[in-house]
């Protein structure tokens, strides 16, 4: 099964409802809890992401029965030192972005923590491709 | 404790109806960062918020939270309550300040996530 979803940069009403769509097809094919859980929170940072720095991003999440590999793109900054990006407390979100509740640099490590296999490609100027991979079977 | 008599000791409005009061309630996590909420693992498990938007909702649904409160009676959108509703989220409002809810809770009993 391969599920597509286009995002909007700034568009904080919508963020979160491709995880939203994502969890309840993962609830329908019984899916244990916990997986659905770090699935949905690492692909919910992502679009926060997405929403907070870039100006437009898809994902495609291809769902086999043994695992789920989501894909992300985006057209924005991209992200100019990933390691840097990586540690926990480094941001560069705008005052309206962490006003939502988010921006305290705890996006990418919780990403990390929550994906079974995480790949990211970034080229400063132009976009991030990020690849989730998790296991859905105990 | 059941999120019933959770909203009576917070004199607090459920902000959607029809939805299960009953379930029970047994540890409150308190924070305005969903960044922060998110790393955190829930069970039976209320949030106790001043972040009153859709993001705190969505925070509440991915990280498996089935009650929030909101304090110090900010404003809830109808967006908010229609997405608590489909999310079986029990949305409730109440005038006192997080620090007022999180000291009734923790006296009832409700045990601290960390």
């Amino acid at each position: 099964m391969v599920l597509q979803y286009h995002i909007d940069g700034g568009d904080f009403v919508n963020a979160g409802k491709a995880s939203s769509a994502i969890k309840r097809v993962l609830k329908q094919l019984d899916v244990p809890a916990k997986r659905i859980k770090r699935v949905v929170i690492a692909l919910y940072e992502t679009e926060v992401n997405v929403v907070a720095h870039a100006s437009q991003g898809v994902i495609e999440a291809v769902i086999e029965p043994e695992r789920i590999t989501i894909t992300v793109k985006d057209s924005g900054p991209g992200i100019s030192d990933i390691e840097k990006a990586m540690q926990e407390g480094y941001t560069t979100a705008s005052k309206e972005v962490r006003e939502m509740g988010f921006g305290a640099g705890m996006g990418l490590p919780n990403i990390k923590r929550n994906s079974d296999d995480l790949h990211i490609e970034s080229v400063p100027g132009e976009g991030t491709f990020i690849r989730i991979t998790n296991d859905l079977r105990d | 404790m059941q999120i019933g008599n959770i909203a009576e000791l917070l004199k607090a409005k459920v902000l959607t109806p029809g939805l299960d009061l009953t379930s029970e309630v047994s540890h409150a996590f308190t924070s305005d960062l969903m960044s922060d909420v998110l790393t955190g693992d829930y069970d039976k498990t209320i949030l106790i918020t001043g972040l009153s938007n859709l993001q705190a909702i969505r925070t509440a649904e991915m990280s498996d939270i089935r009650e929030v409160i909101i304090g110090r009676n900010k404003e809830v959108s109808r967006e908010m309550i229609e997405l608590a509703h489909d999310n079986d989220i029990v949305l409730i409002r109440s005038s006192y300040s997080l620090y007022r809810i999180s000291g009734i809770l923790y006296e009832a009993g409700i045990k601290p996530v960390y």
